[in-house]
């Protein structure tokens, strides 16, 4: 398992549309892709309504895991994915 | 004549036929005949068509209001392929042996309710979301059409409460105006009729036997009006040939410059504190963002954010105006903007306090947050950062460092910082009679006539028993405008106003003769004055001047 650790900028959070596309994006992703709050709380990357009730605002700082599959390609993918979008 | 009182979504008047839209409860049969796996194939038919309608309505969406508003119905179709609601789905057709699309309105209302019971009104509104994707899918199964009149005259839709599928669904050129019983300022719904121009108020409780009636949504007053009275509807229509008129004339400036019919140029900027200002900033016609109000991100949450999260704002900002320049006021919390933990105690005299640079330079943890986000933003786009409250020379100099001493800090850190050109407030007496050693240290001023005023008249502009002695055309204040003006230019430095002084056409020649290079008002009072100061000749004998 490989992780990296992550604070949201963009104002509307991980909801809506940002959600939307991380959903895409982890799909697209040959790992499993999952997100986890400072409390604890966690939500697979590929589930909308599982990240979106996650409530990740902006200015959380979140931990991604990828597991699975190419782990260092997952992981890069989807670090470049949250710089670009969240 | 009958009255509803609601809250305006979307300003405008609208005339014409109510047509009450009943919702019948959705009559579903819970027990099915066929077998889960027979069900469950339905199910995922429905799920495919729905996703097609949806896919439709994303375009529709797209032509008529832009991607951002399209963006929901994307959201609606990723929901349809959610595992956790389709393992709902399946869990109630398998234990419980019920239809399709009893299991598709359960499923969606189960999770409804989890983003209902969450505090965040934003999520909160999402519940409806779900709850429109699930009824599509029921819709489909059990053969039911759309749920609003499809013939008729063009009439004011008032619904319960409308679906974003539902609303764009509608007929534009057969709807007038749009009311609602239920729904939230933030509900996509409301940002729809925003997007797409449609009057439309929410709140409202209707009747429904008001259905085929007469009626008025008249947005500037926030009520729906039915059988108006022959004498209020002529003064409706009046108002409402008006107000498309002036809409027109002024939408037609939206891109021309500011300029009198003798040629004499000034800029517009607009006042901003928010994403959504920004928007109707450069909706508005706006050159760039003459004052943000950065005070505004705090009273919004009740706290000061974060150097990240004043960063993600700014950001946004910067990109909405694409381009086009952002001046971002450092914090100015004082007497009639307190905020708590900045300063301290409680003040005698909050207006002459520890307020705008005062607080900043007092508290530079917070200061350097504030400045590191305006750097950052500047990567962008054009950013400058202005500081209010100035009064000495040291201040500006001691700001200026800060905002160095961050810059090369974001620079050893790797991080993205771009120019930022520096301003100061000329809102004190001292810094207008400093004004040619402050044009030494700054790239430009802003004059906030409304402190200056109550700096200058020493009268306290909360007092409202003062009105009369606090009156921002006194000579003196004029007078304090006129000198700042030309000790900036002598030094090259542009001067600017953004308090309320700068958005009345009755001064804009005044401040046109003084030399002003911009003005900066209210996104609404942008295209007014430019309709304004392209009506005015300075070249012939200026009026009797009014100091």
């Amino acid at each position: 398992m490989k992780q990296f650790t992550y604070t949201i900028t963009n104002p509307i959070g991980i909801h809506a549309r940002p959600a939307g596309l991380l959903v895409k994006a982890a799909k697209a992703c040959p790992s499993t892709v999952t997100v986890v709050r400072t409390d604890g709380r966690s939500a697979p990357a590929s589930g909308l309504i599982a990240l979106m009730a996650l409530c990740v605002k902006c200015g959380e700082t979140v931990t991604v895991t990828v597991e699975g599959g190419d782990e260092e390609a997952g992981l890069a993918a989807m670090e470049q994915f949250f710089q670009d979008n969240l | 004549m009958k009255t509803a009182a609601g809250k305006t979504i979307q300003n405008g008047i609208a005339i014409g036929p109510l047509r009450v839209c009943r919702r019948e409860a959705t009559q579903l049969c819970r027990t099915s005949a066929l077998t889960p796996e027979e069900e469950w194939t339905r199910f995922t038919a429905a799920c495919g068509e729905a996703r097609a309608q949806l896919a439709e309505l994303y375009g529709k969406a797209l032509d008529r209001a832009g991607r951002d508003s399209a963006a929901i119905f994307e959201i609606h179709q990723m929901l349809l392929e959610d595992d956790d609601y389709l393992e709902a789905v399946r869990d109630l057709l398998e234990t419980q042996g019920v239809s399709a699309a009893y299991a598709a309105i359960a499923a969606g209302e189960r999770f409804a309710a989890l983003f209902s019971a969450m505090e965040d009104s934003y999520m909160r509104s999402r519940a409806a979301d779900i709850e429109d994707v699930s009824r599509r899918v029921a819709d489909i199964l059990t053969g039911r059409g759309e749920p609003l009149p499809q013939e008729g005259p063009p009439a004011i839709l008032a619904a319960g409460s409308l679906t974003p599928g539902e609303a764009m669904a509608l007929d534009r050129s057969r709807l007038l105006g749009l009311v609602t019983r239920r729904g939230s300022e933030n509900s996509h719904t409301a940002i729809l009729a925003r997007a797409m121009g449609i009057p439309a108020l929410t709140g409202v409780d209707f009747d429904e036997g008001w259905d085929g009636r007469p009626a008025v949504l008249d947005g500037e007053r926030g009520c729906l009006c039915i059988d108006p009275d022959p004498d209020f509807l002529d003064a409706v229509r009046a108002r409402q040939t008006d107000a498309l008129r002036q809409a027109d004339r002024l939408r037609a400036l939206k891109d021309l410059p500011s300029v009198t019919l003798d040629g004499r140029e000034i800029r517009i900027y607009a006042n901003a504190g928010s994403v959504q200002d920004a928007a109707m900033a450069l909706d508005n016609g706006a050159q760039g963002i003459g004052l943000f109000r950065s005070e505004m991100l705090c009273l919004a949450s009740g706290s000061i954010p974060g150097e990240e999260q004043q960063f993600a704002v700014y950001r946004q900002v910067v990109e909405t105006m694409a381009g086009r320049r952002t001046v971002i006021r450092t914090l100015d919390a004082g007497a009639d903007k307190h905020l708590p933990g900045l300063c301290g105690d409680k003040e005698e005299n909050p207006a002459l306090g520890c307020r705008g640079i005062r607080a900043s330079l007092t508290r530079q943890d917070l200061f350097r947050q504030q400045l590191r986000a305006v750097l950052r933003a500047a990567a962008f786009g054009p950013v400058a950062v202005m500081f209010p409250m100035i009064a000495s020379l040291w201040e500006v100099r001691e700001a200026k460092a800060l905002l160095e001493a961050c810059r090369a800090e974001l620079e050893a850190q790797g991080v993205a910082a771009g120019p930022v050109e520096v301003g100061i407030m000329v809102e004190t007496p001292a810094a207008v009679v400093m004004a040619e050693e402050l044009a030494e240290e700054a790239d430009f001023f802003s004059i906030g006539t409304n402190d200056l005023t109550q700096y200058t008249l020493a009268a306290d502009r909360q007092n409202p028993g003062l009105e009369r002695f606090c009156d921002p055309r006194h000579p003196a204040v004029l007078r304090m405008i006129r000198h700042t003006a030309e000790a900036a230019h002598r030094h090259g430095c542009q001067v600017g106003i953004c308090g309320e002084l700068g958005a009345d056409p009755a001064l804009a020649e005044d401040f046109l003769r003084m030399g002003l290079d911009s003005l900066s008002v209210a996104p609404s009072a942008v295209l007014p004055l430019r309709e304004h100061i392209r009506s005015l000749d300075l070249s012939r004998d200026a009026k009797p001047a009014s100091q």
